[in-house]
């Protein structure tokens, strides 16, 4: 008998012994790698202690990464940075990346071949879901799980339904992955994927470069939604290569899948989008956006630090200024992305526009340190969440995009269509 | 498992950046979380809130972050459960594990109000209104979350089964 099944579907199936699976029901699934940070990791750590665990289940496959204050910012901090490497070292584990060799989490597991397609992993930071753009089921878990985790590599999963967004059409000029989840989660609201997988599939999702299906999978959170997957096809494999150190499986959702949900997106309508305060899902074009002047942009994070973020926004900023009455903050998400961005000669250009290039951190995006904002000061960020006070002040605002509108925004002095900053060859 | 308290009311999409925010997510003790509970929608909640109370909210509470020190942050503040129209997932797992019980349900989450007393019995997932006296029904709690939630959440659980595997 066959059972018709969606890609998130087999990933599951294929993790608890099960020919095949059905959503609702709830199974032990066997994973293939843990993450978690310095803000998630020492309540992990303890939870493992509680339950009175001694050895991680598999030292190659626990990753611990300082990311999100670290360098450390102040000393409670460094306790939690000192908590994850004495663990690290005792449990001789082989990924713990020290600052150095760092970087955001979300960008720097699949740059380093941790993650591959077909997997299943889970991650002590909601936004694990980033992985899926790889073909694998990824989801973001507390730290108590994580720590029992960490002992047994194993979870308890209930298998979501799940909805399908076909995109078609062709991509305008200076449209992203991040301007197509943004459209996408301001169609369905915050909590329009709650607890379900979103499955991005359409020609157009096979144009984008593997960046921005990072990004699109990284905010299915901002949907409520548990995962989000793509099909891998050649550019997951160009991806993979010279980067996967172990062999992985490719699956596709059968034809006849069951889907709770078909969206259809025409991406040729879809302009570059900003999310206005205080929720991810309050989106509009940015033509209409109106005039809002800003005092601080942040281009980095997981969902948009990657070089080809760089590279768009070097390629706005060349030989520009940053507007007088703004500050622009750029962090490379990982400290190969950093290298890469020196050797192209994009660091210059953001250092001659007027910028400050950051290391490798989290830093703002949660509000930890380097660039906090006031009372009153607004800021637009490439980030994925602009809930009130997330990077500071309560009285303070966030505007999200991606890396073409905030580098010409950054110019302008005010949130602004690229268009307005560079002439496009046609 | 039966609660009784004074209800505190909030809207939808209730964040975890709003329950506890990133800053003081340099540490983790519960009681320091405590003293900055629900701060960024209500500043002066931490100094009011009482043991037993009872937080009600809309829809997609808990909605963010995987912070268990949101969790954490309100259960140390002395909230005895969440009544919501409904919440964010990683929340929803994250507060069971820590052994804050969460009620979904619709109807109570519209109807009751801030300052009601309000009685729930976890086992049978009734909440009762004792200001109004109306009684609303929530969405069953599985078994297996009741158990962890009778062991006081997963790691008392995972201990026993651990023990008891040795013997
Ligand atoms: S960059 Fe922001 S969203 Fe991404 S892991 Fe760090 S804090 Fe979380």
């Amino acid at each position: 008998m066959s059972h018709p099944m969606t890609l998130t579907e087999k990933l599951l199936a294929s993790h608890s012994r099960r020919k095949w699976v059905s959503p609702g029901e709830i199974l032990k699934v066997r994973l293939d790698l843990v993450l978690a940070n310095d803000i998630t990791a020492p309540l992990a750590i303890q939870a493992f202690k509680e339950i009175g665990a001694k050895r991680v289940f598999h030292r190659d496959r626990v990753v611990l990464v300082p990311d999100h204050f670290a360098p450390a910012k102040d000393i409670p901090s460094a306790e939690q940075c000192k908590t994850m490497r004495e663990f690290a070292k005792v449990q001789r584990l082989s990924h713990y990346y020290e600052i150095g060799q760092c970087g955001i989490e979300h960008v720097l597991l699949p740059e380093k071949g941790l993650v591959l397609p077909g997997e299943v992993v889970i991650g002590a930071d909601s936004h694990t879901c980033t992985y899926g753009a790889l073909g694998a089921f990824s989801t973001g878990v507390g730290s108590t799980e994580l720590g029992a985790a960490m002992a047994t590599g194993e979870i308890w999963l209930r298998v979501p339904e799940t909805i399908k967004f076909v995109y078609h059409g062709k991509l305008q000029p200076w449209v992203s992955g991040k301007d197509l989840i943004l459209a996408t989660i301001g169609a369905i609201g915050v909590d329009g994927a709650l607890y379900r997988a979103m499955e991005f599939s359409g020609e157009a999702i096979r144009q984008l470069s593997m960046a921005s299906r990072f990004t699109m999978a990284n905010m299915v959170i901002e949907a409520g939604g548990k995962n989000g997957v793509m099909e891998p096809d050649e550019v997951t494999l160009q991806f993979i290569k010279g980067r996967a150190q172990r062999s992985y499986r490719l699956f596709r959702s059968d034809p006849n899948a069951r889907y709770e949900q078909i969206l259809e997106f025409d991406v040729s309508k879809i302009h570059p989008q900003v999310a206005l305060p205080h929720l991810p899902s309050n989106v509009k074009d940015v033509r209409e956006v109106g005039k809002v002047e800003i005092d601080q942009v942040v281009i980095g994070s997981c969902t948009n630090g990657h070089l080809e973020d760089l590279r768009i926004a070097a390629k706005i900023l060349k030989g520009k200024k940053v507007a007088s009455t703004l500050r622009l903050i750029i962090i490379p998400a990982t400290q190969d992305i950093y290298r890469q961005a020196l050797k192209e000669g994009l660091i210059e250009v953001f250092l001659s526009s007027g910028a400050v290039v950051s290391p490798p951190t989290c830093g703002p995006c949660l509000g930890g340190y380097m660039g906090i904002l006031a009372a009153g000061e607004r800021a637009l960020a490439t980030t994925n969440r602009n809930f009130r006070g997330r990077m500071g002040h309560p009285e303070s605002e966030i505007y999200l995009s991606g890396p073409a509108v905030a580098a010409a925004s950054a110019v302008k002095g005010r949130i602004c269509h690229p268009d307005e900053v560079i002439k496009r060859k046609t | 498992m039966r609660f009784e308290g004074r209800v505190w009311k909030f809207g939808s999409d209730v964040d975890t950046d709003a329950i506890i925010p990133a800053r003081y997510l340099n540490q983790s003790d519960p009681k320091e979380l405590a003293k900055h509970v629900m701060e960024g929608e209500r500043p002066s909640f931490p100094g009011e809130v009482k043991r037993g109370d009872i937080l009600l909210a809309g829809k997609n509470f808990g909605c963010g972050s995987s912070r268990e020190h949101a969790p954490l942050a309100l259960k140390a503040a002395g909230i005895s459960c969440v009544i919501a129209k409904s919440f964010a997932r990683i929340f929803f797992r994250n507060a069971f594990n820590i052994g804050l019980p969460l009620l979904e349900s619709p109807e109570a989450s519209e109807v009751i109000e801030e300052g009601d007393r309000v009685r729930v019995d976890l086992s049978t997932g009734e909440i009762y209104d004792l200001t109004k006296k109306r009684r609303f029904l929530s969405k069953p709690i599985p078994s297996f979350i009741q158990e962890l939630l009778r062991d006081g959440g997963l790691i008392p659980h995972l201990r026993k089964k651990m023990a008891k595997r040795k013997k």
